[in-house]
């Protein structure tokens, strides 16, 4: 009896939390065009969630493609197919590590930050001190971050890709004797702009506009005590990379699906 | 001031470089660059099989590569593969007597369409057909040849 009991109180503080967060994120869009006539808002929290998140993306990114031309060198050399080692660094990171890694490191470095921010704002009454001076709390203080967050993706996760290949260059190219001209033009000629570059910018801002989403509404919700603030975090950072992960499967079976 | 005036920099630069990342991957990494359309014609070949062929695979001679495949279809009359190829203006002087056969790049590597010119002074226009075309080697038919072959060979 116990176990129903608590399912049911679970569904219904689930659709609780689901509905509050729905309410949260129109009222982030009410807020979108007073951001974008004071466009200084905006450029601050770009410099706190993109910039800041700019060294740990590139030297991820620089690591996962070396990774990645090392592993993939050593199977594709077994078939003598080496000169297609371009492709497949390229496909695996524009397609999915570009796009998931970077979200999910996102998550770790820019998304834990601003849960932290907008909880402790919330402890020491700062939200509350706002609203006494008519000030929208959510206008002012959440929609800047959330349109930094969405904008920075695609950006960091290009940078990762870009980086990445580079990499991958570096490791097959320089260390492991594969053609450089086979490298580029293998992967020219198999990488398509839409069909693989276009989606996985996609897949960027779908993972931007849903971890922004989730840090700033755990923090928004977060329980006003330092030990809430704490949990807040943590959820931000698992909730974020459960997200990421799903919707990635989603995403690339819609994408990727008719080949 | 000077501290935002330091932010703003480095949000521009952040904002160029991704961008720079993102441009780098569309003209670098993705075939976008070869993908200009520039002035094409195009023509078609009837092969008895086409193989793997698909759409966008290169059309090339004498190992350069000079257009793609636009279309493949199957003409339920003459019960062949018609594949229309497009090829780059610049190279408008094909003869009619070109042979296209369908070859494999590599043992592994994808089927492309190679055009060996004739010696005709008469040359290809737009929408003109190649009349000598070599069919795609079908391994599992190689194979059953070889294989039988052998086979009649014992008997003796």
């Amino acid at each position: 009896m116990d176990f129903i009991e608590n399912l049911g109180s679970g569904t219904r503080a689930g659709f609780n939390k689901l509905g509050r967060g729905t309410h949260f994120l129109i009222q982030i869009f009410s807020g979108v065009i007073s951001v974008l006539l004071r466009p200084r808002l905006l450029l601050k929290q770009m410099y706190s969630v993109g910039v800041m998140s700019f060294l740990i993306i590139t030297i991820s990114g620089l690591f996962v493609g070396m990774v990645l031309g090392l592993q993939g060198y050593y199977t594709l050399s077994d078939f003598g197919a080496e000169e297609t080692l371009g492709v497949m660094v390229a496909a695996s990171l524009v397609r999915e590590l570009g796009p998931v890694v970077s979200a999910l490191l996102f998550a770790g470095r820019a998304g834990s930050a601003l849960t932290a921010e907008i909880g402790l704002m919330k402890a020491t009454e700062q939200l509350s001190g706002m609203e006494m001076m008519a000030i929208d709390p959510v206008k002012r203080i959440v929609t800047p971050r959330f349109l930094a967050g969405l904008i920075s993706m695609p950006l960091l996760a290009g940078l990762f890709s870009a980086v990445g290949i580079m990499g991958g260059q570096i490791v097959g190219c320089g260390l492991l004797g594969v053609d450089e001209g086979a490298y580029w033009a293998q992967m020219q000629s198999n990488i398509d702009f839409y069909d693989d570059i276009i989606n996985g910018v996609i897949k960027s801002i779908v993972f931007g506009f849903v971890t922004s989403w989730i840090a700033l509404f755990e923090g928004y919700d977060s329980i006003p005590t330092s030990e809430g603030v704490s949990r807040a975090t943590t959820r931000t950072v698992v909730n974020s990379a459960f997200t990421i992960l799903g919707l990635d499967f989603i995403l690339t079976a819609l994408m990727f699906g008719d080949h | 001031m000077q501290h935002t005036r330091n932010q703003d920099t480095l949000v521009g630069l952040f904002v160029a470089s991704g961008i720079a990342g993102l441009f780098f991957l569309a003209m670098h990494v993705s075939n976008l660059s070869s993908f200009t359309d520039e002035d094409s014609y195009t023509i078609t070949a009837k092969f008895e099989n086409s193989g793997g062929l698909k759409v966008k695979s290169p059309v090339s001679a004498a190992g350069v590569k000079i257009g793609k495949v636009t279309a493949i279809t199957f003409d339920p009359k003459t019960y062949k593969s018609v594949v229309q190829l497009s090829i780059n203006s610049k190279y408008n002087t094909l003869p009619d007597d070109t042979t296209a056969s369908v070859f494999t790049a590599g043992l592994l590597g994808e089927q492309y369409v190679n055009l060996e010119p004739g010696g005709s002074d008469t040359y290809l226009k737009k929408g003109g057909e190649i009349e000598i075309t070599q069919s795609a080697i079908i391994l599992e038919k190689a194979i059953g040849q070889f294989l039988f072959k052998s086979a009649a060979e014992e008997k003796k």
